[in-house]
């Protein structure tokens, strides 16, 4: 068999035309050392890429996506409804994905060892959560608003309020991990990692919305997000392979 | 149809173990006491050399017959195994160390016809990468496979010889660079 060594074609970021963001983003100091800076190689989808993990099957316990319930006593803070639907970019919902979140408490303090931030711990919150979507790819947690914090990166730097998530989508090609954030929040246009995303419309994409609809009435407040994972078969900006 | 607009990615962050190391996913792809376990352990690196503490290697691949446990891997001839679901998830130590064990896939085929050699697909996650970042891990006592496989041969040599793991203490050596001169080869998948 011959063996063909036609170079691939090559580009500069995987952007996905403009929605995801650039690994090279100057204003996040993280990126400075760690950012992939050399072109990615353009590789077709083969089945390494069109397939992935799926945890569909697994079980998880339903007290995982409750994470104002994994201690003796009740977290600090604003009780929080967070729920929507995980979707292709074909609008088709996405049954059985693992949804994973990780969280800072409602002071802006993660229980983690690495995180020195002068507010308070709180012994009832961990501040991780995992569920499987339903058939119409819903997720639902319950949780705590978490907090605002200072992150070091540049002279009184704020993380908005966020939530991390985690999602495999169908395919490789469709694996996301990304940070929800919430509706109006005033730290928006000073936050670098926020503005990374360089189209405003993908930005608001990141938004949750409050919705009257999810709070439980004498109990919690309640988020919607919908999260649509697609790979760069979705994008048609992008640079196609010519072979 | 109309297609919607997709979530963007953002950073793990540093705080990642929280949520994706304290669960069900775990480095072991297989029980590491199958006699078919290889052991792979590398360095996450950055510019400097030095290692990546607050990060996180995934792992997917093919069973030893080659097959892909997801429904888009229709090729019923070749066997699933039970329990195999092919993927391993490693947080990395303080000086940026992972490791996965796992067994050597079998060859997947090619879009345009052929065999791909076996190969591991990885995805990188830490602080400082707004989105992940994916390679490919080859292994090196397949030199023919390797050697007609249609992604490796495509590559300059200096871009190929950061995906072959380096036999190393009865097990294979991957390390990831994530930028400067020995930076890893990375892909737009």
């Amino acid at each position: 068999m011959s063996v063909d060594v036609r170079p691939f074609p090559e580009l500069v970021d995987a952007d996905r035309a403009g929605l995801d963001p650039p690994y090279d983003h100057f204003d996040y100091v993280g990126t400075r050392l760690r950012a992939p800076k050399e072109p990615l190689v353009i590789i077709p989808s083969t089945l390494t890429e069109l397939t992935g993990p799926a945890y569909g099957e697994s079980t998880v316990d339903p007290r995982d996506a409750d994470l104002t319930r994994q201690h003796a006593g009740q977290p600090l803070g604003e009780r929080m409804v967070l729920s929507g639907r995980v979707l292709g970019s074909d609008g088709k919902p996405l049954r059985g994905q693992l949804v994973e979140i990780w969280q800072a408490n409602a002071a802006g303090r993660y229980a983690h060892e690495v995180d020195d931030h002068d507010a308070p711990l709180d012994p009832n919150f961990s501040g991780a959560g995992r569920c499987l979507t339903d058939d119409e790819g819903r997720y639902r947690f319950v949780t705590v608003k978490p907090g605002a914090y200072p992150w070091k990166n540049h002279t009184n730097a704020w993380r908005p309020n966020h939530i991390h998530f985690s999602v495999f989508g169908r395919a490789l090609t469709e694996r996301l991990v990304t940070q929800m954030y919430f509706p109006g929040d005033p730290l928006f246009p000073y936050d670098p990692i926020f503005n990374s995303v360089r189209d405003p419309k993908a930005r608001e994409r990141m938004i949750s919305m409050f919705d009257l609809g999810l709070t439980e009435p004498e109990w919690a407040l309640g988020f919607r997000w919908d999260i649509v994972v697609g790979g760069k078969d979705a994008t048609p900006l992008e640079e196609p392979h010519d072979d | 149809m109309t297609e919607l607009g997709i979530t963007p990615a953002q950073t793990a962050g540093p705080y990642l173990r929280i949520g994706l190391l304290r669960n069900i996913l775990t480095p072991n792809v297989v029980d590491p006491s199958d006699p078919r376990a290889i052991r792979i352990r590398g360095r996450l690196t950055d510019a400097a050399g030095d290692g990546v503490p607050d990060g996180m290697i995934e792992t997917w691949q093919a069973n030893a017959a080659g097959r892909y446990h997801h429904p888009a891997d229709d090729r019923d001839e070749l066997a699933l195994e039970d329990g195999f679901l092919g993927f391993g998830r490693s947080g990395t130590e303080n000086d940026g160390r992972f490791e996965i064990v796992t067994v050597k896939p079998g060859r997947v085929p090619w879009p345009e016809g052929g065999l791909q050699a076996p190969h591991i697909g990885i995805t990188v996650f830490a602080r400082g990468l707004l989105k992940h970042a994916v390679t490919r891990l080859y292994f090196p006592d397949e030199t023919e496979a390797n050697a007609e496989d249609p992604v490796l041969s495509r590559l300059r040599p200096e871009q190929r010889e950061t995906l072959v793991a380096v036999a190393e203490d009865g097990g294979l050596r991957f390390d990831i660079c994530l930028q400067g001169p020995s930076h890893t080869t990375f892909f737009a998948v």
